[in-house]
């Protein structure tokens, strides 16, 4: 699962910072059937989290409606220097992560 | 005259009128495909990081330095830095392979460089390997019109390109031409008809929700019209190619692209 991320690399504390993700996933709905006509089994990413130096800042689980590669922006306020951890599973137990290091002034 | 000898003579002007070959024309004025998909599929495509196809070109960099095959050698052992050492070369395909005297496109060289150079085993055409790196390297020639040649060995497959443009096929019966030349800018359904241009790809289509080839294009135009599907790579789609490239005139490359 290739997967990109989107974070300022640098804020002064306080200010509201834009963090995007984009993975690539099929987002397999459930719903279609293959040249046989055998079902394919839907298998989605269901749950994205990001925590910011270990703590919980978003959570988003996801469902059949969510497009195939999905795209996330959500805005965090900038608190102090360290890490964003991505963590992101999907119905068949894969699971994805990735890392970002943020630098926060003031 | 009899009435004989004139239907003879009719139907032998008929039979010659359809054997004429067509000229290759360019629609005029030019315009990418981008200008008809909407403001929302353009701003995807002009968004470097929400692009979705990015996430293919993402896999076609790391490939770009990973060693693969007998030879252990990585397409960067030979090219060095794609940013210079590809750029403007996706300008000149499809073109005429030096060793084989044959038509090649892109996907064929980076193909033939595995074989040959790296003796590494081939990458399906339609493999996210082969997709990403193909946009990867076409990437490099961004903005870039194609330059492609026409003339010496490469004049037969054009002509047999624009002929397979210009014919009627499947239980449709309906050319290329009929929608991209004549008709573009009019509504299909709820779509407007675009004129057909190939510099987007390889590249990420809503309808597909996942990237894909110029060739994977030209099978669902083709199936739209009911007609035959060809397998991506086939010597018919590398000879439409070879068409579209020129009759794209300075069209600017826009792989990684977003159509709907």
């Amino acid at each position: 699962m290739a997967a990109r991320i989107a974070v300022p690399a640098n804020a002064r504390r306080g200010d509201n910072i834009e963090i995007r993700v984009a993975i690539q996933h099929p987002m397999e709905t459930g719903y279609r059937t293959d040249d046989n006509g055998t079902a394919i089994p839907k298998n989605v990413i269901n749950k994205l989290a990001c925590r910011y130096n270990g703590v919980e800042v978003f959570r988003a689980e996801m469902g059949s409606g969510i497009s195939a590669n999905p795209y996330l922006s959500f805005f965090i306020v900038a608190g102090s220097s360290g890490e964003l951890r991505f963590d992101w599973v999907d119905d068949s137990g894969v699971a994805g992560s990735e890392r970002a290091a943020i630098l926060v002034a003031g | 005259m009899s009435l004989r000898r004139l239907s003879l003579g009719l139907f032998a002007a008929l039979v010659a009128g359809t054997a004429v070959a067509q000229t290759a024309v360019r629609p005029a004025p030019l315009k990418s495909g981008i200008e008809f998909t909407g403001a929302e599929v353009r701003a995807l495509q002009n968004d470097e990081f929400a692009n979705p196809a990015m996430l293919w070109v993402l896999r076609g960099t790391a490939l770009w330095t990973q060693p693969a095959g007998k030879d252990n050698r990585s397409c960067a052992s030979c090219h060095g830095d794609a940013t210079t050492g590809m750029k403007s070369v996706a300008t000149h395909y499809p073109q005429i392979d030096k060793s084989s005297g044959s038509l090649i496109n892109l996907e064929g060289r980076i193909q033939q460089c595995r074989e040959r150079r790296q003796n590494a085993s081939p990458l399906k055409y339609e493999s996210e390997e082969l997709l990403g790196l193909t946009a990867f390297v076409r990437m490099q020639s961004r903005g870039m019109p194609l330059a492609i040649s026409i003339d010496g060995p490469a004049r037969a497959y054009f002509e047999r390109g624009r002929d397979f443009y210009y014919k009627r096929v499947g239980q449709m019966n309906l050319a290329c031409a009929h929608c991209h030349q004549d008709n573009w800018g009019k509504k299909l359904g709820p779509e407007i008809i675009s004129q057909g241009h190939g510099n987007p790809y390889p590249g990420y289509r809503l309808e597909w929700q996942t990237m894909g080839s110029l060739h994977r294009r030209f099978r669902s135009c083709l199936s739209g019209v009911r007609a035959e599907m060809l397998p991506q790579g086939a010597p018919e789609y590398l000879d439409l190619e070879l068409y579209l490239a020129w009759r794209s005139g300075n069209l600017p490359v826009e792989t990684p692209g977003v159509r709907r």
